[in-house]
């Protein structure tokens, strides 16, 4: 009986293999590749001929003149290994609440006093979370204005030009992109 | 928790049962062989094969056709993982797997769970990815659908000798169901942002003077039937949180309702395959409200924030901690609950940080026995099991012989369905003890307290159901853990899948009564209460001891301030 069986299960195997494995990923590849070359390869930016990243993953900005981006998890140099993943620590981790306890001091050092944005006090799941939310913007925007020698105004007419919305208020949510953010301030005329 | 939240929940189900309708009538029609617009294509698969269309096989030979099939495909991806170093199609000289980290991944793609000991970006290559994983996240797919076709044919009609060919189960399938869906989905995830390339690696010279690598690669057509067949096993580390795999809050959605939506549609394929659609949409009702309940309690959870980071500073809005800002709470509890409820084990948000109760619901829709909806197939076959369990308790009650769509319920059938429901919670129960009391267990945790013992239970739950997702702090590639969830997931698998094959083989071959006064009606809400409960009791009441020992006394714990 298993002897009878064998041609068919071996042949559908292999054939299978060769359809689904090797012809199928070739042919989408190459359609894609031709339909949607920008999305297909990363959907990277470039500036001057150099790849400066890509429009959907984050990088590390610890200049005064950037918006920070969300803490990662990922060590110990975060947002530039080709590496992702999360902390994975507990809710009753001990390692976790110090960390966060030392993040909320440090961005009320640089940000001033008041509540922190949850999203700027923990570390995102991909470790290359590209947005922030809008308050976690705003609440910056002031100390990147005065690094940057700028009005308060026109930085925060930035972030609200790049916001993004919820969706009818249910998909997705308020934030904004940290690196197009960026770029655009790098883009504004100096005063 | 917000009005907002709960629509997100009630927009995810309308479009989830709102397309289940019309795929579960296009999929009993590939399986009774009415659909054929590719038919040049499957009678070359048959024809190059030697599969013989017209042979209707009896359980036995079902059975054996689907375990050989799958045993080759283990042993040639088993061979693939070794051997990726000398393969093709591996442009950063990535070395093969050892032979346990190879064997708990064959395993793993084999049974469908997409379990992952392994790091994506690091130890594996785009070839071994394209020509071994995705290959198997298509075939076991199919092969755990072709199943619940046999199981479906078994209540067809009275005293039938055979339940289906398995090959021209699987080819249909893959052929008509999967291939193109896949195809579409994949299409579309293209042009939302999700890469389709060949090259492994991009560098990137950062905006502030820095440099970056991008891990890139082959990952659209990988993400479509990573959920579509309820695999879950990422391209990327970070699985459905990395962006390149979900970019933005309208894939993470359309994601969701990708690995939802085929174990939705099998129990109407089976109302339209038993002329009695009422039947169907029972079985849909009772998988859809444990899921329901599943979703609103695990958003509840995570919107209500870690009350001990929200003492030490950060404002109220839910526990932001291992999730991505373009989701938001809702669309990322959804997201793991759904891959949860079905087997597929993909996530978005990362489990291990969830809070005690966000993250206990996903473990408890596991240990019920992965059916609401289950794997592809796989969930069906399972529910099937326990609505015989369910008319077995009502017969009990009367008095009666019980029957289920006019098949005699008899002791054999209830023998075989408690050692598929024992095999699971065995394996569960005692693997996770075992593990604990080990030096190499306790040292693959990552949090310590009854957090570490979630990790660990969590991860038994995940093989043994074929499942794949992780509290995935916990170590995973170490000798005890290879092979230990490596032997759970085949036995999760096919130790479970084989008394369902013998169990409807032992139905069809009964006759089919005509229902009379005395017939306990399997439709209506009494039925669809009862399975519900039988589900939850059978199911899961046996996981409660080890459960409060984990996330329920963290939940405690936590609110009291306690850290580990």
């Amino acid at each position: 009986m298993i002897l009878r069986e064998l041609r068919p299960a071996l042949s559908l195997v292999i054939l299978f293999s060769l359809f689904l494995g090797f012809l199928l990923p070739e042919a989408f590849t190459g359609a894609m590749q031709l339909t949607l070359p920008w999305q297909a390869n990363g959907s990277l930016i470039t500036s001057n001929g150099q790849v400066i990243g890509s429009r959907l993953i984050g990088q590390n900005f610890t200049s005064a003149k950037y918006f920070e981006p969300r803490p990662s998890a990922l060590s110990p140099n975060p947002y530039t290994e080709n590496t992702s993943g999360a902390s994975n620590l507990a809710p009753t981790s001990a390692a976790l609440l110090t960390t966060v306890q030392g993040r909320i001091a440090a961005y009320t050092k640089a940000f001033g006093p008041g509540p922190v944005p949850a999203d700027a006090a923990t570390a995102s799941g991909s470790g290359l979370d590209p947005d922030i939310s809008l308050d976690n913007a705003l609440r910056q925007a002031p100390a990147v204005a005065a690094a940057r020698h700028l009005p308060e105004a026109s930085v925060t007419a930035v972030v609200d030009q790049l916001a993004q919305h919820a969706f009818l208020g249910i998909i997705g949510t308020d934030r904004v992109n940290v690196l197009q953010l960026n770029l655009a301030l790098d883009q504004l005329p100096a005063q | 928790m917000t009005t907002q939240g709960l629509l997100y929940i009630a927009l995810l189900f309308a479009l989830v049962l709102g397309a289940a309708f019309p795929l579960g009538r296009y999929i009993a029609a590939i399986f009774e062989g009415r659909v054929t617009w590719l038919r040049p294509v499957e009678r070359g698969f048959y024809r190059l094969a030697g599969v013989d269309e017209a042979r209707s096989m009896q359980w036995q030979g079902y059975a054996i056709a689907l375990l050989l099939l799958s045993v080759i495909h283990f042993g040639l991806l088993y061979a693939m993982l070794r051997l990726q170093y000398y393969l093709p199609w591996n442009p950063l000289h990535i070395a093969g797997m050892s032979p346990r980290l190879a064997f708990n991944t064959a395993a793993s793609f084999a049974t469908n769970t997409n379990w992952q000991a392994y790091v994506p970006e690091g130890q594996i290559s785009n070839g071994a990815q394209v020509f071994g994983l995705v290959v198997h996240m298509f075939i076991s797919a199919a092969a755990g659908i072709a199943a619940a076709a046999a199981v479906m044919r078994a209540f067809t009609a009275g005293s039938l000798k055979t339940i289906g060919n398995f090959y021209v189960d699987l080819t249909r399938v893959t052929l008509y169901l999967l291939l193109p869906v896949s195809l579409v989905a994949a299409t579309l995830l293209v042009i939302a942002g999700v890469p389709q390339t060949f090259a492994q690696a991009v560098d990137v010279h950062t905006l502030n003077a820095g440099a970056q690598t991008l891990a890139i690669g082959p990952a659209a057509l990988q993400e479509a039937i990573k959920e579509l067949g309820t695999n879950g096993g990422g391209f990327f580390n970070a699985n459905s949180g990395h962006p390149f795999e979900n970019p933005n809050a309208w894939t993470n959605l359309f994601e969701t309702w990708l690995l939802l939506v085929i174990g939705f549609a099998l129990p109407i394929t089976f109302g339209h395959m038993v002329k009695d659609k009422a039947q169907g949409r029972a079985l849909m009702a009772a998988m859809a409200i444990i899921l329901a309940l599943g979703c609103v309690g695990s958003y509840a959870a995570e919107a209500a924030g870690n009350p001990q980071h929200i003492a030490a500073g950060i404002t109220a809005n839910g526990n932001w901690e291992g999730k991505e800002m373009r989701f938001g709470i809702p669309a990322s509890t959804t997201f793991n609950v759904a891959a949860t409820g079905t087997s597929t084990g993909a996530v978005d948000s990362f489990t291990d940080s969830y809070t005690p109760l966000g993250g206990a619901i996903p473990m408890f829709l596991m240990q019920l026995g992965e059916v609401t909806p289950g794997g592809v197939g796989s969930g069906f076959y399972t529910i099937i099991v326990f609505a015989l369990l369910a008319v077995f308790v009502a017969g009990l009650m009367v008095g009666r012989t019980p029957e289920y769509l006019g098949k005699k319920v008899q002791a054999k059938e209830i023998k075989l369905a408690m050692l598929g429901v024992l095999i699971l919670t065995l394996f569960i129960l005692s693997g996770s003890a075992f593990s604990l009391v080990t030096a190499s267990g306790v040292s693959s945790l990552e949090n310590a307290g009854p957090h570490g013992l979630s990790e660990m239970l969590y991860a038994w739950s995940s093989a043994t159901e074929n499942n794949g997702s992780a509290f995935a702090g916990l170590t995973a590639d170490t000798p005890l853990l290879d092979y230990g969830l490596g032997a759970a997931m085949l036995f999760g698998r096919f130790a479970f899948m084989i008394p369902i094959l013998a169990i409807a083989g032992s139905l069809a071959a009964k006759p089919k009564l005509p229902a009379s006064a005395g017939t306990f009606p399997t439709t209506g809400p009494l039925f669809i209460f009862l399975l519900i409960g039988v589900i939850i009791i059978l199911g899961g009441l046996q996981f409660m001891p080890a459960d409060t020992l984990g996330p329920i006394a963290e939940h405690f714990l936590l609110y009291t301030g306690k850290t580990f």
